[in-house]
């Protein structure tokens, strides 16, 4: 075990991770880099060095500023709402009741799905007129509605979807997190007089911080990244109403060709989850532990 | 501050979780005031009182009564009772002043009450330049002062304390196994103290209830358990080390004893402290022949392990200036005063007639 390897196989060792990490994270990103500062190439001329000209194009981009809007709308809409459900959710699975296993399994079965497979079923569900969502309505007497095809709901049908596939992960978090609240605080907190729903809000949801500053970071970073069910469900459509970050760079550089604006583009998308992250570990650093 | 503390008397309590019983039947009180010991091995049911007494776990027979009132099925912030946890169970996101008045904050005490209180509070528990911290930037033997002073801010007159001690120190144990008593003096509170240590026990105890398996094997003074043990249980738990227990065939015992023992399978034991045998006793009333098997030095004694010839194991605490040494084959005696008798088929203690 603390027999030390030779010199040449621990370079050799050491080059392979290197190696990839360098192939396919650290060059691709410098390229990215690279390439926001220089315009497209073609047949006849060669890309040249165009300075900060694809940044102010960045700047103009009615459709990025649209794309923009969506992509924090879509954070702001379903990471509270999913962290809310996961804790409610989380509660319930939490308390001994009879068929708590099931309804664990049930919770989280949606986060087992792969994105693809989980936007294939809503699309179903939100067909118009012999989609579920439609036939509920149809209930209540309500006229069908086109979900995924109106600029008016198109952004909220899939947020919708994606706090239903994410709150069952969350959940998980928050369950483990309620374990390790110790028993006898919140006996201390009742012979105190505190009532259940106090005990929750003084003693729990503070212990549950930690959790919830994790979780709503990653949440807010994965919001950024989405874009697996938005080519499956909407293609950014109707007019850009449901384009998040990551699949409007998917379309200028693989749609367009447009491989110079789509470096730019990624250099905003990286250094905006760069401030995320960093973010993420200075609240937690300082807030999140207590022991 | 001195709330004048409240009697506790439990009637036959008893508590099952499905088809196990934890508790089967159990009978004490306190006398306002008084500072009473529940002692045993872990799992012999004595937490588990505690959280009955408390509200904390609902009961499944039996009563509970305060200051003569039948509190058994009322809810925990209801009785009006403070308790101590083990781990002190103080809130982490709260600072010290917070964990102190969080009680007087929930039944809406006024600010300034609050202030007053916690100001008094922190002072008789050396807390005041510490209200700013949080628990974890405390010491386990300031944390342990502040789980005491979120009771005592509340004024209750009965406080239960579970093993509030034995995640100190030993240096800190002492010092907090003295204030706690002075509170209980001082305060007039009653306090019921829940312990496996039995220097706790005997130290700081009016009584002590000492308890095995779900069940009360003695109630009594702690001298009355060093003393007079009521059963074997009681012998072989209090005293460190324990009482010796030895068979009858294994002791030359004098004629008052001997003439119990009829017939070869005698329904006997005899008891003896470590400390009150000695080597070579000329004119002792009780005698056993045995090898030493090794030697112990503990400071101010040596434990000598023994055997008698039966291959019975026991111990002598020997305070003589030289170590026995293992191998030899020595003769131990004791007095007919020293000399407790119990039925090997009950455990009981006979009432000797020489005493």
């Amino acid at each position: 075990m603390n027999k030390r390897l030779p010199f040449g196989l621990a370079m050799v060792l050491l080059f392979i991770p290197c190696l990839l990490l360098g192939a396919f994270t650290h060059y691709p990103a410098f390229r990215a880099l690279q390439n926001s500062f220089w315009n497209n190439s073609s047949s006849r001329r060669p890309s040249k060095f165009v300075g900060v000209e694809n940044y102010q194009t960045l700047l103009q981009d009615d459709r990025l500023a649209q794309i923009m809007l969506n992509s924090t709308l879509y954070a702001l809409g379903t990471i509270p709402l999913a962290i809310g459900l996961a804790i409610g959710m989380a509660l319930l699975v939490n308390a001994r009741l009879p068929g708590t296993s099931l309804m664990r399994l049930s919770f989280f079965m949606p986060t087992m799905l792969p994105m693809i497979a989980v936007a294939n079923i809503w699309l179903f569900f939100y067909a118009p007129g012999i989609g579920l969502a439609s036939q509920i309505l149809g209930v209540f007497g309500l006229p069908p509605i086109n979900f995924l095809g109106s600029t008016e709901t198109s952004l909220i049908s899939m947020m919708f979807v994606a706090v239903w596939k994410e709150a069952g992960l969350f959940m998980i978090f928050y369950l483990a997190a309620l374990q390790a609240v110790p028993e006898n605080l919140k006996d201390a907190a009742r012979l105190e007089g505190a009532s259940a729903t106090r005990i929750f809000f003084n003693i729990v949801l503070p212990l549950l911080r930690p959790t919830t500053i994790f979780v709503a970071v990653n949440a807010l970073i994965n919001a950024f990244r989405l874009v697996d069910h938005v080519i499956v469900m909407t293609r950014g459509g109707p007019n850009n109403s449901s384009a998040l970050l990551l699949y409007y760079i998917y379309e200028v550089t693989f749609s367009q060709r447009d491989f110079a604006y789509g470096a730019t583009l990624t250099v905003l998308m990286v250094c905006l989850l760069g401030v995320l992250a960093a973010v993420q570990y200075w609240v937690l650093n300082r807030k999140a532990h207590y022991q | 501050m001195s709330a004048p503390g409240i009697s506790l008397e439990v009637r036959g309590l008893r508590k099952s979780w499905g088809p196990i019983n934890v508790l089967k039947g159990v009978d004490f009180d306190i006398h306002a005031g008084g500072f009473l010991t529940l002692l045993g091995p872990s799992g012999c049911g004595k937490s588990t009182a505690l959280k009955l007494i408390s509200g904390l776990e609902s009961v499944t027979a039996g009563q509970i009564l305060l200051n003569g009132q039948d509190v058994t099925s009322k809810a925990a912030s209801d009785r009006n009772i403070g308790m101590v946890f083990q781990n002190y169970a103080l809130f982490p996101h709260m600072s010290v002043a917070e964990n102190i008045t969080y009680g007087l904050k929930v039944r809406k005490v006024a600010k300034s009450t609050q202030q007053a209180s916690l100001k008094r509070v922190a002072e008789l528990m050396a807390l005041s330049p510490l209200l700013d911290r949080k628990p974890a930037q405390l010491s386990g033997g300031q944390q342990q002062r502040v789980a005491l002073a979120r009771v005592l801010v509340s004024e209750r007159p009965i406080v239960l304390m579970d093993e509030p001690l034995s995640n100190l120190d030993a240096k800190l144990r002492v010092e907090i196994r003295s204030e706690i008593r002075a509170l209980n003096k001082q305060l007039g509170i009653t306090v019921l103290y829940v312990t496996h240590d039995q220097s706790e026990a005997l130290s700081m105890s009016d009584t002590v209830v000492l308890m095995n398996k779900g069940q009360v094997a003695q109630i009594g003074a702690p001298k009355d358990l060093y003393d007079r043990p009521a059963n074997t249980f009681a012998a072989s738990f209090i005293g460190t080390p324990p009482m010796n227990l030895l068979a009858a065939k294994d002791v030359v015992l004098p004629d008052w004893v001997a003439s119990r023992v009829t017939g070869e399978q005698a329904d006997l034991l005899i008891g003896v402290r470590p400390e009150k045998m000695h080597i070579l006793g000329d004119n002792d009333d009780f005698s056993a022949t045995c090898t030493i098997a090794s030697v112990e030095y503990e400071g101010s004694v040596f434990l000598v392990h023994l055997r008698t010839h039966s291959g019975a194991a026991f111990i002598l605490a020997h305070h003589g200036p030289d170590a026995p040494i293992p191998g030899d084959e020595i003769v131990v005696g004791w007095k007919n005063e020293e000399a407790h008798l119990f039925s090997s088929g009950t455990g009981l203690r006979i009432s000797s007639n020489s005493k």
